[in-house]
């Protein structure tokens, strides 16, 4: 059984408009001290998926079906007693911008022992010892002097440092990471997500790392998620999507990147831009802005207008993609024939 | 940067500036400071029984020298702070430097008054990082687009106005029945577009883009990338582009200019520093981009921060965090100098071949 399982997890919003449905479909399994990337660009519903799983989704979102398990327990029909003890303790949370996520009136020490206290009885001196063993881990200067520094004090890398000895202080067994280095400079982001990627191989953390940036996925993780408009569309070991993406829109977003095309000549564009959740067209989410709709004769693959797809096993991937499910089958056909 | 040009960088006369006709902006002794101690009753201070002035500056930019040829695009880059930003308000006028000077076209523009200003302003045209917060949310996008058209060609008539309005907005990918709507009707990408419609209105020669596209989606960075790449050779303009994206520079920029602590370390061809890199700020800046093809990050790992531009280290800026550093870098500040390919460095360890 894996760490953690997520099956047909869905979450919907209530508004005044209708209900919408900013998650569905969602299953991915997270094995002990493995990494796993969700990507997509906003709105797609990566942060939603990763705050679902601690059932962090404020009003009026709710899981409206599917299941959370980790270790064989349902976290998301766990009482709110019940879901302290995983939150923060096995499982745990990195945020993208860290002057948010620290309390600006609680010196770094204070919030640190706060957090140890919370979970497990030891005396203050105990907790110290814990906090500055943590500090030193992900390589902070003078670490005594930072407990009693609030959090203006440090520059945006040090509180994030900051942030990810929180994360590990209580030995976690899961660490999701919500954009983590989004906020800061690219030298300073190389070095934040180096240290991560050092910390979860040393104790054997899992780590969930939601982010739009590709290269980073494909650097730290070893099995990806890609999401268009709430589901996923594609799935599986992070090498072989990036290097051999089936799916229309993950190509496309590949393609984009500016390292793939020529300099100076015209990038590959995706046309159009992410539908609303709210009005999301027939079909699959994708077709108004797939290259791939069309058939051989030029018209468009009517199953991609009408009906939502499903997922087919495409190697060691799994694909929602009418167009893959339609290549495959005609492999398949030709394979039988021949 | 040409041999001539640098002599002339040394002694301009307007003489000589006219004749550079390779030349659009010149940049020269650029320096800001901002005042963080207030106002003159804020800066007084008891210090020993007596009343003393103290005053506090962030030095923002400390002597950038910068040429942007015709039909470039030269791609300023680096870490937040480094005052990449502050040049290109300082070159567009919105603020005024504190030393230095600014030459359009051979015409010194940094001192002149916003009347006089209004002739460039015309010529230079600015697209902004957020198009959440540059298009003005009371009007809608026709009143937006209008407006610089107005205020540049008082003379021209409503039909004018109106027909350029729409040729412009096709031009960016906007449909023009779209003309009565609000900005916030829009997507993220479309409203840049408007900006970048907005920038084009009045035809102008250059162009500053101070982040255009890092609060947008990567499937809507190529977009308006693509966008401002054939505007550029439709129209045949200069770009300033700022950025902290070097796989964006990579791709767009014609020279690019790596900044660091309000100075400039080094100048190159875009082909040049991505393949051979030399400063050592330069080099850590390229190995953190995160790539598709490796597994691993091999990055250089910077040792400490970015130090703060109140209190500027002596010599190099850079050697606190400089693997390379030693005696001469702490004390001695290094200027730019001409390699054999063109590239210009700032750095000791550079010159003197240890590097």
């Amino acid at each position: 059984m894996a760490l953690l399982e997520v099956t047909n997890l869905d979450v919907r919003f209530g508004l005044r408009q209708g209900e919408v449905r900013a998650l569905r479909d969602v299953n991915f399994t997270l094995e002990r001290g493995e990494r796993l990337g969700i990507v997509g660009e906003s709105g797609a519903g990566k942060s939603v998926a990763a705050f679902s799983l601690l059932n962090l989704i404020a009003k009026p979102g709710f899981i409206a079906g599917g299941s959370i398990s980790f270790e064989g327990k349902t976290l998301n029909t766990m009482s709110e007693r019940g879901l302290r003890k995983v939150r923060g303790n096995r499982i745990s949370m990195i945020f993208q911008d860290p002057m948010m996520t620290l309390n600006p009136v609680l010196s770094i020490g204070e919030q640190m022992v706060e957090c140890l206290k919370a979970h497990r009885r030891i005396s203050s001196k105990e907790a110290s010892a814990i906090c500055l063993d943590k500090l030193r881990q992900v390589q902070i200067p003078s670490p005594e002097t930072r407990l009693d520094q609030y959090p203006h004090e440090l520059s945006g890398g040090m509180r994030q440092r900051v942030i990810i000895a929180i994360a590990l202080l209580l030995d976690p067994d899961i660490i999701i990471a919500d954009e983590p280095t989004t906020a800061l400079d690219v030298t300073i982001q190389a070095e934040i997500m180096a240290l991560l990627l050092e910390l979860c191989e040393q104790h054997n953390v899992g780590l969930i790392l939601i982010t739009h940036d590709l290269g980073v996925v494909s650097q730290v993780t070893q099995r990806m998620l890609v999401m268009y408009a709430g589901r996923v569309i594609e799935q599986g070991p992070t090498r072989e999507i990036i290097n051999d993406p089936q799916h229309p829109y993950t190509q496309g977003l590949i393609n984009a990147l500016p390292q793939m095309a020529t300099p100076g000549e015209r990038l590959n564009q995706i046309r159009g831009s992410m539908p609303s959740l709210s009005n999301l067209p027939s079909g699959c989410a994708f077709h108004p802005r797939c290259n791939f709709i069309n058939r051989a004769d030029g018209k468009p693959r009517p199953a991609c207008i009408e009906q939502v797809p499903g997922f087919v096993e495409s190697g060691n991937c799994r694909v929602a993609c009418h167009m893959v499910a339609e290549m495959l089958e005609d492999r398949r056909l030709k394979e039988e024939t021949s | 940067m040409t041999a001539p040009a640098e002599a002339m960088a040394a002694h301009p006369t307007p003489t000589q500036n006219e004749k550079s006709d390779d030349s659009l902006l010149q940049i020269r002794g650029l320096k800001k400071r901002f005042s963080l101690s207030g106002d003159f009753l804020e800066q007084l201070r008891f210090k020993g029984g007596k009343l003393v002035r103290h005053q506090e500056y962030v030095h923002a930019i400390n002597g950038v020298d910068l040429d942007i040829k015709r039909g470039e695009a030269l791609c300023v880059v680096g870490e937040s702070g480094c005052g990449k930003s502050t040049v290109a308000r300082m070159v567009m006028g919105l603020i005024t430097p504190s030393e230095g000077e600014v030459r359009y076209a051979g015409e010194r523009i940094d001192n002149l008054s916003s009347r006089q200003l209004l002739p460039y302003r015309k010529r230079m045209q600015m697209i902004f990082q957020n198009p959440y917060a540059s298009l003005n949310p009371r009007m809608t996008i026709q009143q937006t687009l209008e407006e610089p058209l107005r205020l540049h060609h008082p003379d021209w008539h409503r039909e004018k106005i109106d027909a350029k309005v729409e040729d412009v907005m096709q031009s960016v990918g906007i449909d023009p029945d779209w003309g009565k709507r609000f900005g916030h009707e829009f997507s993220g990408g479309q409203r840049q577009r408007i900006a970048i419609a907005r920038a084009l209105a009045v035809d102008p020669e250059f162009i500053v883009a101070d982040e255009p596209i890092s609060a947008l989606d990567v499937s809507i960075q190529a977009q308006v990338l693509n966008l401002l790449m054939e505007a550029q050779q439709e129209r045949n303009l200069t770009y300033l582009f700022i950025t902290h994206d070097l796989a964006v520079v990579e791709h767009f920029g014609t020279r690019v200019a790596v900044m660091y602590l309000g100075t400039v370390c080094e100048i190159a061809t875009t082909s040049t520093l991505f393949a051979k890199p030399r400063h050592p700020y330069t080099q850590a800046l390229l190995s953190a981009i995160p790539r598709l093809e490796d597994d691993r990050p091999q990055h250089i790992r910077l040792s400490g921060e970015v130090p703060t531009p109140v209190n500027l280290p002596s010599g190099c800026v850079f050697h606190g965090r400089c693997p390379h550093a030693n005696a001469r870098c702490k004390q001695e500040i290094p200027v730019l100098q001409t390699q054999d390919d063109g590239t210009r460095v700032a750095c000791h360890a550079v010159e003197e071949g240890r590097l």
